[in-house]
C-alpha cells in the first residue's frame, strides 16, 4: 500500500488473575490457572460451573459512581486497560495530534450482564413479556448498541478519528486490532486506541454454551478444568478481560523516541462458510489466514519463533487448529513452540485475542514463552510442540496468533521485533 | 495501481419496500412507511410510531431449518443479501471464495431472540435455553449466516458503530477491495422493535413521542419531535470495478472518499459543536478528489431533534459556505433504522445516481427548513444529473462518517 508501518508502543491488560500488565504476564508465565467455581451468581443449576472471573472492581480504577452505574463492566474494563497502555506509551494528552487518534475495540457480546440484569427487572423476573420501559435504567440504549464502548475510549483518551466496535464474535479482539492496522497504512490515523473488552460471566451465557457442550462440566477441580491439547479436555473454561494497545504509525512512534514493542507485520482473515459453530478437522482456512498472514509479513514459516495458539480446549478446536498448523507451515509446524494461555485465562470470548497479541508484543520483548498449563497427557492428534506445563525462555523475532470464532471466522497476525 | 470499488448490486427490506425497485418507487412517491405500533408492543413506551415491514415474509428467503436458528435482523439480512446478488446477476458458488467478503454494520442484534431465551432462563431454568441463543444473538450473526450461505470466505467483518455504522462498513469494503478482494456483500439490517429493544430505546432524549405517523419525525423542522425508530437495512454488493465490466454487470455507482471521527466530549449527550461532524464530510470530499462545489447533493443525518438538526446544518454551512447543496432526508419515509439506516441512505444515494432522480423528504416544509437553517431541502423528487453525492451519517455516542458516491464512467 503507502508503505506506512505500524508498531505497538503500548499494552494494558485486565486478566483472570492479573489485573494489569505484569501481573498477567507473571500469571501466564507462571502457569498457574486463574480459574475457579463461578462467584457471580450460584452456578449450581448449570452444566459448567466454573470460570475464570476477574477480579476487577472498577471503584478501584478511579471510576465515578455515576460511570460505574451507566457503563457495562466490558466498557470499564476496556477504560481501565486504555489509560494503562497510554500511559505506557509515554504519549501525553498536550503532545498528541487528537483528530489523528482512533479507536478500534473488540467485543463479542458487549454489554450482556447489564442487558441481562436490567432484563431481569424490567420483566419482573421474567414474568412479563411486554417489558415496561419506566422499570428500566436510562442508559440501556448504550448497552443495546455496544458502540458505546468505543465512544467511551474516545472521550476518555479525546480520539476524534475514526472510532468502532468491531464485533465479529470470537476472533473480534484479532479483527480489531487488524482494521487499526488498516487504518493505520491507509493513512486514515496516527494512533489507534486498539484492543478488545469482554465480560460474559452470567446465566444467559453460561447456559448458551452448557446448551451446545461447548464449555467443560468438569467442575470439581477448577484449576485444572481448562486443559488445551490434552487428550482429556472437554471443552472451554469461559473468561472474562480486556487488552488494549496503542497501535502507532511507525515513523510517528520514532519521532518522539517511543518504547517500541513490535511490529504489527501481517494481519489476515478468512471465513469457513461451513458452519455457525463446527469445524472442519483439516484446518484449511485458518491455514489459509496463517499463509496469508505470512505473505505479509514476507517471512517463511520457519521464521516464526512462537506461536500463541487459539487452543481453546474443545475437541473439535484443537484438532483442527493443529491441522491448521501442519497445513499452513509445513515441517516447521513440528519445530515451532506453540501454547495456549487459555489453559490460564480461560476463553474471554472476543477479548481474548487481544489479550494474546498482547502476550506476544510481551514475548518478543521479554525472550520467555508461557506454557500450556494442564496439558499433562498429550492427545495424539494434537502432535506439535505446545509447551506443557513450564515456561521456556527464547528470543522470539515473529510471534504469530491465530483465532477461530462462531460464523466460521478464522484469523492470523504477526508482531515482529522492529527492524532496525 | 489502487483498484476501485463499485456499486454492481443492491437489496433493501426496508418500511419503504422489499427489493429495490419497490423502495425506490415508493421513495419517489413518498410513501411513508412510519406507522403505529401495535397497541401491544406500544404499551408503557413513550413512543407511538415505528417504520416496519409488515410486507417481509421471512420464509420466502430463509429455510426452516435456518429459521429457528436465527432472528429477525439476520432474516431481513438475508433476504438483502439475495436480492443484492439476485440484482447484480453474482452467483457467489461460481466465485473462488477466497476472493468474496461480507462486512455488515451490527447494532441491537438478535434483540429478539436474546429477549426470549432470557425469558426462557429465568422462567423455565437452563435446559430451557435453545442451541442457537449462541449464534442467533450475537452481533456477527448476519455475517456468519450470509458467509456461510453464500460461500463468501475472504476477510469478513462486523463493525459497530450505532448508526454510522453502515457507512464505516463500505468504508472498509472499499478497503478490503484495495487489497485485492474481488466482491464484497456490504450494509445492515436492524429489528430493534421487539419490546425490551424499545425499552432500551426509550430512555433517549430524542425520541419521539408525536403519536401521528405524519409529524412524528421532521427533521429540520422548527418543531421537530424527535426520531422514530424503525426496521430494516440494505445490503449492497461492492466490487472491483474492472471485474464488474468484465461480466458486464449494470454499475450504480462508485464508492468513492470516505472519513470519520469522533465527537469525544460527552458520550451522554450530543456535542456542543459542529467541527467534527464538517471535518468527516470534509475529509470524504477530499479524499475523493473533489472540492465542496463538485458535490451534487447530500444524504444528510437527518437527527429530528432541533439541537441535532441545528448542528447538522452548522456542519453543512462549514462545508459548503453560502452555496445552498441540495439535501435529502428520505429516511423521514422509514424511520431511523440503527445500523440499517446508513446502507438504506447509500442504496438511495446510488439508486439516485443512477436514475438521476433525488428522493424526497416527507413531512417537512422546505420553506421552513429554508428559514431557519438556510438549507435547500429536498421535499419532492428532484430531476437533476448527480455526478457526486455526499452521504453523512452520525451515530448516538459522537460517531460521524461520510462517503462520496460518484456517478461511475467506463472510460477512466
Amino acid at each position: 500500500m503507502t508503505g506506512r508501518r505500524s508498531v505497538v508502543t503500548g499494552v494494558g491488560v485486565i486478566a483472570p488473575g492479573g489485573g494489569s500488565r505484569e501481573e498477567f504476564w507473571a500469571r501466564i508465565v507462571g502457569g498457574k490457572p486463574a480459574i475457579r467455581r463461578i462467584s457471580v451468581f450460584d452456578p449450581a443449576p448449570f452444566r459448567s460451573q466454573v470460570a475464570a472471573e476477574c477480579d476487577f472492581d472498577p471503584t478501584c480504577h478511579g471510576f465515578t459512581p455515576r460511570e460505574v452505574r451507566r457503563l457495562d463492566r466490558f466498557v470499564l474494563m476496556a477504560m481501565a486497560c486504555a489509560d494503562e497502555a497510554f500511559a505506557d506509551s509515554g504519549l501525553t494528552p498536550e503532545a498528541i495530534d487528537h483528530d489523528r487518534m482512533g479507536v478500534s475495540l473488540g467485543s463479542a457480546v458487549g454489554a450482556t450482564i447489564r442487558l441481562e440484569d436490567e432484563y431481569v427487572v424490567a420483566s419482573d423476573h421474567g414474568r412479563h413479556w411486554e417489558v415496561e420501559a419506566r422499570h428500566a435504567l436510562p442508559f440501556l440504549y448504550g448497552a443495546l448498541v455496544p458502540a458505546s464502548g468505543a465512544s467511551e475510549l474516545a472521550v476518555r483518551l479525546g480520539a476524534r478519528g475514526p472510532a468502532a466496535v468491531v464485533s465479529t464474535g470470537c476472533t473480534s479482539g484479532i479483527d480489531s486490532i487488524g482494521h487499526a492496522h488498516t487504518l493505520i497504512q491507509d493513512g486514515e490515523a496516527d494512533i489507534m486506541i486498539a484492543g478488545a473488552s469482554d465480560a460474559p460471566i452470567s446465566p444467559i451465557t453460561v447456559a448458551c454454551f452448557d446448551a451446545i457442550r461447548a464449555t467443560t462440566p468438569s467442575n470439581d477441580d477448577p484449576e485444572r478444568a481448562s486443559r488445551p491439547f490434552d487428550a482429556d479436555r472437554k471443552g472451554f473454561v469461559l473468561g472474562e478481560g480486556a487488552a488494549v494497545l496503542i497501535v502507532e504509525e511507525l515513523e510517528h512512534a520514532l519521532a518522539r523516541d517511543a518504547r517500541v514493542y513490535c511490529e504489527i507485520t501481517g494481519s489476515a482473515a478468512r471465513a469457513n462458510g461451513f458452519h455457525m459453530t463446527g469445524l472442519r478437522p483439516d484446518g484449511f482456512e485458518l491455514g489459509e489466514a496463517i499463509s496469508e498472514a505470512l505473505d505479509q509479513a514476507r517471512l517463511d514459516p520457519a521464521d516464526i519463533g512462537y506461536v500463541s495458539a487459539h487452543g481453546s480446549g474443545t475437541k473439535q478446536n484443537d484438532r483442527h487448529e493443529t491441522a491448521a498448523y501442519k497445513r499452513a507451515l509445513g515441517a516447521a509446524a513440528r519445530q515451532v513452540p506453540i501454547s495456549s494461555i487459555k489453559s490460564v485465562i480461560g476463553h474471554s470470548l472476543g477479548a481474548i485475542g487481544s489479550i494474546e497479541m498482547a502476550a506476544c508484543a510481551l514475548v518478543i520483548e521479554r525472550g520467555v514463552l508461557p506454557p500450556t498449563a494442564n496439558l499433562t497427557t498429550p492427545d495424539p492428534h494434537c502432535d506439535l510442540d505446545y509447551i506443557p506445563v513450564v515456561a521456556r525462555e527464547a528470543t522470539v523475532t515473529h510471534a504469530l496468533s491465530a483465532g477461530s470464532g462462531f460464523g466460521g471466522f478464522q484469523s492470523a497476525m504477526i508482531f515482529s521485533r522492529l527492524r532496525g | 495501481m489502487r483498484q476501485r470499488a463499485v456499486i454492481s448490486g443492491i437489496g433493501v427490506v426496508a418500511p419503504t419496500g422489499v427489493g429495490a425497485a419497490d423502495h425506490w418507487f415508493a421513495g419517489l412517491a413518498g410513501r411513508s412507511g412510519i406507522r403505529e405500533l401495535p397497541d401491544r408492543t406500544a404499551a408503557g413506551l413513550p413512543v407511538r410510531v415505528a417504520g416496519q415491514v409488515p410486507g417481509f415474509d421471512e420464509t420466502e428467503f430463509v429455510a426452516n431449518r435456518l429459521l429457528v436458528q436465527t432472528d429477525r435482523w439476520t432474516w431481513m439480512a438475508l433476504a438483502a443479501t439475495d436480492l443484492a446478488l439476485a440484482d447484480a446477476g453474482l452467483d457467489t458458488r461460481k466465485e473462488f471464495p477466497f476472493h468474496l467478503s461480507v462486512v455488515t454494520a451490527a447494532a441491537s442484534g438478535g434483540n429478539a431472540f436474546g429477549q426470549r431465551e432470557i425469558q426462557a432462563l429465568y422462567n423455565e431454568g437452563p435446559r430451557s435455553v435453545s442451541a442457537y441463543q449462541s449464534i442467533g444473538w450475537f452481533y456477527a450473526a448476519s455475517s456468519g449466516q450470509i458467509s456461510i450461505k453464500h460461500q463468501l470466505k475472504g476477510a469478513c467483518g462486523v463493525l459497530v458503530a450505532d448508526a454510522a455504522g453502515g457507512v464505516d462498513a463500505l468504508a472498509q469494503a472499499r478497503r478490503l477491495i484495495a487489497r485485492g478482494t474481488g466482491v464484497v456483500v456490504t450494509g445492515g439490517t436492524e429489528a430493534p422493535l421487539s419490546p425490551y429493544a424499545m425499552a432500551c430505546q426509550a430512555g433517549q432524549q430524542t425520541l419521539s413521542r408525536d403519536p401521528d405517523p405524519a409529524t412524528a419525525y421532521r427533521p429540520f423542522a422548527p418543531d421537530a419531535a424527535g426520531h422514530v425508530p424503525g426496521e430494516g437495512g440494505a445490503m449492497l454488493v461492492v466490487e472491483e470495478w474492472r471485474r464488474a465490466h468484465l461480466r458486464g454487470a449494470t454499475v450504480y455507482a462508485e464508492v468513492s472518499g470516505s472519513a470519520a471521527t469522533h465527537d469525544a466530549t460527552d458520550a451522554t449527550r450530543p456535542p456542543a459543536q459542529s467541527h467534527q461532524y464538517a471535518r468527516a464530510m470534509r475529509e470524504a470530499i477530499a479524499r475523493s478528489g473533489c472540492t465542496p462545489d463538485d458535490v451534487d447533493a447530500v444524504f444528510a443525518d437527518g437527527a429530528g431533534d432541533v439541537f441535532a438538526d441545528d448542528l447538522e446544518a452548522r456542519a453543512l454551512r462549514e462545508v459548503f459556505g453560502d452555496r445552498r447543496v441540495p439535501v435529502t432526508v428520505p429516511k423521514t419515509m422509514t424511520g431511523r433504522l440503527c445500523s440499517g439506516g446508513a446502507p438504506l441512505d447509500l442504496a438511495w444515494a446510488a439508486l439516485a445516481i443512477s436514475h438521476g432522480v433525488l428522493p424526497p423528504t416527507v413531512n417537512v416544509d422546505a420553506g421552513e427548513a429554508a428559514r431557519r437553517h438556510g438549507l435547500d431541502l429536498v421535499t419532492e423528487a428532484r430531476d437533476g444529473s448527480l455526478g457526486t453525492v455526499l452521504v453523512a451519517a452520525r451515530g448516538a455516542g459522537g460517531f460521524n462518517a461520510a462517503v462520496v458516491l460518484k456517478a461511475h464512467a467506463y472510460d477512466e
